[in-house]
């Protein structure tokens, strides 16, 4: 008896990438299974999708932008995707959100336009797709603001925010609400929890309707509801009678969750298994294709073959990816080639800190389809993909829902023809 | 009392290294979503075992709280042992304070069900009287609401020496657990004839606790003595066929022989253990595999019901996802709905201590509105103490996702 599952593909990997590109399979008629050592990137990130924010400019129009940046970078992501795939995974995504586990709650945008809503800091950050619930907070809305916050919630300082909006050149106030909380250490979700409860939420809106003038807007931190985001942020609207926008909090990020939950319940809608706590720790391989991956199942391995697998498995921040102590990179899971790595006697890191860091290029070599250089069926996805700057581009949640419907499209093609050559 | 460090520790406490704060495990813990008194496995875990320094005193108590479900762990994107690290420092919690007569007591099934079983009637009478489990909480601290399971009066091991089964087909060691052998046989009969019908040989060697309910308390030596001991027991039916496996039915005894035994108790080791964690499989993830490989009969007649299928933590803590459910749409007309809430609360004995019976409470009732908001008629659950709590907390049967395998076969 061995431990031996078989798939029409494996997926590795249950962050935007791996959730997305699971669904996509699914969705497609194939069997498939996510496999993942823990919950990704999306519990840490806005909850937005992030397609192209600086180039190195503020980017108004990420179409035109990227239409430039992948001619100038035939390298990018986004250049070994396509713009068409990014449109057409905005739009799919769009239909996800509505189908989803959470009624009345919208993303909002176009691929022709960036949002620029408020950070907590108040920083202004341009974002494309996003939920309904943020963009009250856009920068060109003619309303003063007035950033809501408690010391229930010690990670948020409205007045920060209030104070750096204003330097921005727009019209800010802070104020605070009190919330009674048991704990010290209360965070967003928490909070959000509350908010779910009707009753709370009216006596929440009565304390704060008393400390708002006539014509302001109000931005609160991103704890609008966890379970019925919609519902609880329409209501406050409702109840104070002006725009409401939401504010992305330090982590835990209750977008974020959000945005996992459409994600996972797509993949489960349309039949796909996600196995959370299974990290894989190696493949088998027969010639230039993996055969197989083994996860770690406590007591026994289990061994999952397919004939198509997607490495979604981040980058460095996820541990996919690592420098080891003897300056050696290495792709960790399925120990693949790596590309964008400087040459020994290159800088690899630089001393400013938020700079353009050598080393934040490297990524899983890839060819024009995103297969992997040296294992055939492996097609790679979201931040294992070198040759983006996410952080500085703002580009992250966009190369991952793009690059994650892309490979699903090219795995499933895969699939059918190896089914076809078999036949 | 020893300090000594064993390799195990290291390893456990070397993952805490790897905690980036990231605050994922604090958006998954059932109990610090419900309670103040626990404040999140980030806390109670990599960074309170910091402080935590060879039998010096704890500087922090509410760990006592984790009731160790394990999902904290699963999330983890860096690989921290977060559970396993708490459930060492209760270890040493209770070392340094003591421990309760109650925990002594309710965490010994064998025991229990041994007394229980000869006078099942009186026991059960007992267990449901209002007054006497008052007296109970007051005197043990077992919280008087708390979901007691019925002794069924008869023993599981009974039933199986008592009849003769195929004397061919392949083998297989079938390991029941203390919840079979006590409190429902019947679960154990089925999967003996699911079993059979799939052309099985199942042996059921006389065997005895797997130690979880004192690991899960804090008592680790009595704990690693009982695993030892099944392991011993287990051990020789596998050892010269590398083709044998165990299965189990009760997915938390089958985890403790997989992983649990040899992580938080520091066995890694023992050459028995060793043997039976890599050899044994639990009943769904078994089935699924065989149907993977085409050996699963699927001569399932319709079985025309709603159920709502909660995965309890322990049998996610397999990293195996959810065998059950696929099992279970393989029967024509069942309609199955998958539970999102993560934990029922009991977490084994956890929800039946009085100062945590509350929170226990609390921390299903996500899982209880969602299996009423479901429409379903019986829930289905792979573990035992679940299964209890479930029933407990919602009103409706709950069983084992088999029984409708073992009703769709017909056996
Ligand atoms: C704090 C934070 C803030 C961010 N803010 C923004 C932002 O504002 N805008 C933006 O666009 N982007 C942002 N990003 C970046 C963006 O979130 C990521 O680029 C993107 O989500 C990457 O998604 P991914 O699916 O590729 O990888 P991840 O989300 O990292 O997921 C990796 C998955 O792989 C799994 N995995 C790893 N190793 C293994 C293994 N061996 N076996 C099995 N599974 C494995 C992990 O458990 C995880 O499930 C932010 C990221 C962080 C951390
Ligand atoms: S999920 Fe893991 S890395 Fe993140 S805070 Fe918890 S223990 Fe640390
Ligand atoms: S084991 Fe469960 S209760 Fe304990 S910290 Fe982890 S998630 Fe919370
Ligand atoms: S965990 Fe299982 S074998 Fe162990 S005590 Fe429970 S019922 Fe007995």
């Amino acid at each position: 008896m061995r431990g031996e599952l078989h798939y029409d593909a494996v997926v590795i990997g249950a962050g935007t990438a791996g959730l997305v590109a699971g669904a996509r399979l699914a969705e497609s008629g194939a069997h498939v299974c996510v496999l993942a050592k823990g919950i990704g990137s999306t519990h840490l990130a806005p909850g937005t999708i992030d397609v192209l924010g600086y180039a190195p400019d503020r980017v108004a129009s990420p179409r035109e932008a990227l239409s430039e940046l992948v001619a100038a970078r035939p390298d990018h992501p986004y250049a070994l995707i396509g713009l068409d795939t990014v449109d057409h995974a905005l739009a799919w995504f769009e239909s996800c959100v509505g189908a989803g586990p959470l009624a009345g709650y919208r993303y909002v945008g176009r691929f022709e336009h960036n949002h620029l809503l408020p950070t907590a800091v108040g920083a202004l950050r341009p974002s494309t797709l996003v939920p309904e619930t943020m963009v009250a907070g856009d920068a060109s809305a003619p309303e003063p603001v007035c950033v809501v916050g408690s010391r229930a919630l010690r990670d948020f300082h409205p007045a920060l925010c209030a104070a750096n909006l204003t330097r921005a050149g727009i019209a800010a106030r802070a104020v605070e609400v009190d919330i009674d909380v048991s704990r010290a250490d209360e965070n967003a979700l928490g909070l959000a929890r509350r908010f779910d409860d009707p009753a709370w939420r009216a006596g929440f809106a009565a304390r704060l309707a008393l400390k708002l003038q006539a014509d302001e807007r109000v931005g609160l931190p991103a704890m609008l509801g966890a379970r019925d985001p919609g519902g609880a942020w329409s209501d406050l609207e409702h109840r104070l009678g002006r725009r409401v926008f939401e504010i992305p909090t330090l982590p835990p990020s209750v977008p974020g969750m959000r945005l996992y939950e459409i994600l996972r319940s797509a993949l489960r809608r349309a039949g796909g298994r996600l196995i959370l706590g299974a990290e894989v720790v190696d493949a088998e391989r027969s010639g230039s294709r993996v055969s197989a991956v083994l996860a770690r199942t406590g007591g026994h391995d289990t061994r999952y073959a397919a004939p198509s697998f997607v490495l979604a498995a981040g980058g460095f921040a996820s541990g996919a990816i690592e420098l080891d102590s003897r300056w050696i990179t290495h792709e960790r899971v399925l120990g693949l080639p790596l590309r964008g790595v400087p040459a020994p006697e290159q800088p690899r890191f630089l001393g400013d800190y938020l700079a353009e860091q050598p080393m934040s290029r490297v990524g899983v070599a890839v060819d024009g389809d995103l297969r992997a250089e040296g294992a055939d069926n492996v097609l790679v996805a979201g931040a294992a993909l070198g040759g983006a700057v996410p952080w500085r581009e703002l580009s992250g949640e966009g190369i991952a829902l793009a690059s994650g419907f892309r490979v699903a499209e090219l795995a499933g093609a895969g699939a059918a023809a190896t089914t076809g050559a078999a036949a | 009392m020893s300090s000594t460090s064993t390799p195990i520790d290291d390893l456990l406490r070397g993952s805490l290294d790897h905690c980036v704060k990231c605050t994922i495990c604090e958006t998954q813990c059932p109990v610090s979503n419900v309670t103040p008194l626990f404040p999140g496995p980030k806390y109670a875990g990599p960074q309170a075992e910091r402080y935590r320094v060879g039998d010096e005193p704890s500087v922090e108590w509410s760990v006592d709280y984790c009731s160790g479900c394990g999902i904290c762990s699963q999330a983890c994107p860096q690989g921290v042992k977060i559970a396993e690290i708490n459930a060492q420092a209760r270890h040493k919690l209770k070392r340094q304070n003591g421990i309760p007569l109650r925990d002594r007591i309710i965490t010994r099934p064998t025991w229990l069900g041994r007394a229980g079983t000869p006078v099942a009637p009186l026991a059960n009478f007992t267990l449901g009287f209002k007054p006497l489990r008052a007296l109970g909480e007051k005197t043990l601290g077992v919280h008087r609401n708390g979901p007691a399971p019925k002794f069924a009066g008869r023993r599981f091991s009974k039933w199986a020496r008592g009849r003769s089964g195929p004397v061919s087909g392949r083998r297989i060691v079938y390991f029941h657990g203390c919840g079979t052998e006590y409190y429902e046989p019947w679960e154990g009969q089925k999967v003996v004839e699911i079993l059979e019908h799939n052309g099985f040989r199942v042996e059921v060697p006389k065997q005895d606790c797997c130690g979880l309910p004192l690991q899960s308390s804090g008592l680790f030596d009595d704990a690693r003595k009982v695993v030892l001991r099944l392991a011993r027991a287990l051990a020789p039916h596998v050892r010269e066929d590398p083709e044998t496996i165990i299965v189990g039915n009760a997915t938390s005894c089958t985890l403790m022989l997989k992983r649990e035994a040899r992580e938080i108790l520091g066995l890694e080791d023992d050459l028995d253990l060793k043997l039976v964690s890599e050899r044994t499989y639990d009943i769904c993830e078994l089935l699924l595999l065989l149907h993977d490989r085409g050996e699963l009969k699927t001569d399932f007649k319709p079985v025309s019901e709603r159920v709502a299928y909660h995965a309890p933590c322990q049998q996610q803590g397999h990293y195996i996802g959810k065998p059950a459910l696929e099992l279970l749409a393989l029967i024509p007309g069942l309609e199955v709905t998958e539970m999102n809430a993560r934990c029922c609360g009991i977490a084994g004995t956890y929800g039946l201590k009085a100062e945590k019976y509350d929170i226990a409470m609390a921390v299903g009732a996500e899982l209880f509105g969602q299996v009423r908001d479901s429409g379903a008629s019986t829930v289905a659950c792979d573990s035992e103490t679940c299964r209890w709590q479930i029933t407990h907390g919602t009103g409706l049967g709950s069983v084992h996702p088999i029984d409708f395998l073992h009703r769709a076969y017909g056996l």
